[in-house]
């Protein structure tokens, strides 16, 4: 039902015929994808099946061989690096091994990329606006610390937190929740889909975490073989008779 | 197996060359970054200044000891001063000064730009939209090349108050009579070559070792690697630059 609603609302991302590999090894093989204004989707695939990838290349991160990816309308592959830049104001992207600046305290990791932007150039702005953030990852109490100082948890959060302040209308969430426990992790995952409401974002999430996946997703695609095998929603996907597809709701019930 | 060793030195000194050619399009373009500039030459000179005074002072102490014998042998012994003050200013003091600061500031930037490339945080950059060369590469190679003549000029002067007091073991001297005998010898085209020198060298320390944390590849590893190698063709880059200077000023006559 959730997933009607979205079907007639804008495109912000559109992949076609994406394909990348390293040296003999062919990651995304006509890859496809669709991402419409609002809408959680969730990207499935086994370790090593080119999730990080693929949402690398959407940023600009990494070079394609051949295919179009476009994001709000600009096709990403011949953006120039100023273009790009500005591209990227837009779209918030949570790293898998989090990227907190390790030389910076955490206030300054927030400050960082608001800084370089000029959004609010007034010194309380800023502080209004780090404290904001701290507070929705509810961490207000570590702004002075260094990131080593935090749990692994709390970094996730702080990461979370610097990709929201720009406020983006697109986020790539590159495993959001592993490694927390699950209490953590459905924080994170009930905070994710807050944002949603609240900004009106439209994300991708690239999860193994079928509870977090469950939670947050409005749409699911199942990444094989560098190619989309199977998309739908989780009630859908998780009644296919398809054993690819069963693989990845079985660890649920194992976990359960 | 050697032809390999080969094509990959050339690969790299190729890969060099554009990251120079990258820095020097991108190093005057706005937006600069200036308050990480200035964090940079702060920090440079916080890390480098201890070590860099104390090896002048003894460089102009052991020069002027070491030479003593010889030139009483020759019945110079009053032009100790202005010999040793020469040879201090235009070879030793920057030439050493730029090696500490090859090991200290090239290994320095080389781990720490090769570990924030490993854990992402470069990308984590780009990704916010902050252009990484100029924020991390061009503020690094601005703050050698200011830092590193300023830290010459400075550790010149210790060396020859170190070569004063070395001058002073033997026989009585002072002061005024030691700074009368070295600026009567010393002249601008002696110490003009060597800041210019030295700017070189700070420019060669800053790029190289931001061009080997830039390209660090394989983890923990590879952020050791770095900032190893980035001392090492530092170091032979830094003796190559003496000895062009060298030949330029020959060829100039600023001898
Ligand atoms: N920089 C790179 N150079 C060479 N190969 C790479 C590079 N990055 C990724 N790969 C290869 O691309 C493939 C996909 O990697 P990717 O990181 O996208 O996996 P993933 O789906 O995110 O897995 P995980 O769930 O474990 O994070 C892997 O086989 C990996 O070896
Ligand atoms: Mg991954």
């Amino acid at each position: 039902m959730s997933s009607e609603k979205v079907k007639d609302k804008n495109i912000v991302i559109q992949i076609k015929g994406l394909k990348k590999s390293f040296g003999e090894n062919n990651v995304l093989n006509n890859f496809n994808l669709d991402l419409k204004e609002g809408e959680n989707l969730v990207v499935l695939g086994k370790s090593g099946s080119g999730k990080s990838v693929l949402i690398k290349c959407i940023i600009g991160l990494m070079f394609t061989d051949s295919g179009s990816i476009k994001v709000f309308d600009n096709e990403v592959t011949e953006l120039s690096h100023d273009e790009l830049d500005k591209m990227r104001v837009k779209i918030g992207f949570l790293f898998q091994s989090n990227a907190l600046y390790d030389s910076m305290t955490v206030r300054e990791n927030l400050e960082f990329p608001l800084r370089r932007h000029w959004i609010n150039t007034t010194k309380e702005n800023v502080n209004e606006l780090v404290l904001e953030v701290l507070n929705n990852v509810g961490l207000a109490h570590t702004i002075d610390m260094m990131p080593e100082e935090l749990s692994g948890g709390m970094r996730k959060r702080i990461a979370l937190a610097r990709t929201l302040i720009l406020k983006p209308k697109i986020i790539l969430y590159d495993e959001p929740t592993t490694g927390l426990d699950p209490i953590t992790g459905k924080e994170i995952c009930n905070l994710m889909l807050e944002v949603q409401k609240k900004y009106n974002t439209s994300s991708i999430i690239i999860s193994h975490d079928m509870n977090c996946v469950k939670i947050t997703s409005n749409r699911i695609i199942v990444l094989i073989d560098g190619k989309c095998y199977a998309t739908g929603t989780y009630e859908e996907l998780s009644k296919s008779s398809d054993i690819n597809i069963q693989h990845f709701f079985d660890s649920i019930i194992r976990t359960v | 197996m050697k032809s390999k060793a080969l094509t990959n030195l050339l690969k790299e000194t190729a890969d060099l060359y554009l990251f120079t050619i990258r820095f020097f399009k991108e190093g005057f373009k706005p937006r600069f970054e200036v308050s990480e500039l200035i964090n940079q030459c702060f920090y440079i000179g916080n890390k480098t200044l201890p070590l860099v005074g104390i090896t002048g002072f003894i460089m102009g102490l052991v020069i002027t000891i070491q030479s003593h014998p010889s030139m009483k042998a020759f019945g110079a012994e009053s032009w100790l001063p202005s010999v040793v003050s020469v040879s201090l200013v235009r070879e030793i003091v920057p030439v050493i000064t730029a090696l500490i600061c090859a090991g200290k500031i090239g290994s320095g930037i080389g781990a720490e730009l090769g570990s924030m490339k490993v854990t992402e945080q470069i990308d984590a950059m780009e990704v916010s939209g902050t252009n990484p060369f100029k924020y991390l590469v061009v503020t690094r190679v601005f703050a050698a090349m200011l830092m590193l003549p300023l830290l010459v000029i400075l550790s010149d002067a210790i060396a020859l108050y170190g070569a004063y007091i070395g001058v002073n073991m033997k026989q009585v001297i002072s002061f005024q009579l030691y700074s009368n005998q070295i600026f009567s010898k010393l002249t601008f085209s002696d110490v003009l070559p060597s800041i210019i020198k030295s700017f070189f060298f700070g420019f060669a320390i800053g790029i190289i070792g931001c061009f080997k944390g830039f390209s660090t590849k394989n983890g923990t590893q590879g952020v050791g690697r770095a900032a190893n190698s980035a001392v090492v063709a530092a170091t032979f880059v830094v003796f190559i630059i003496d000895l062009m200077a060298a030949q330029i000023a020959d060829i100039f006559s600023i001898t």
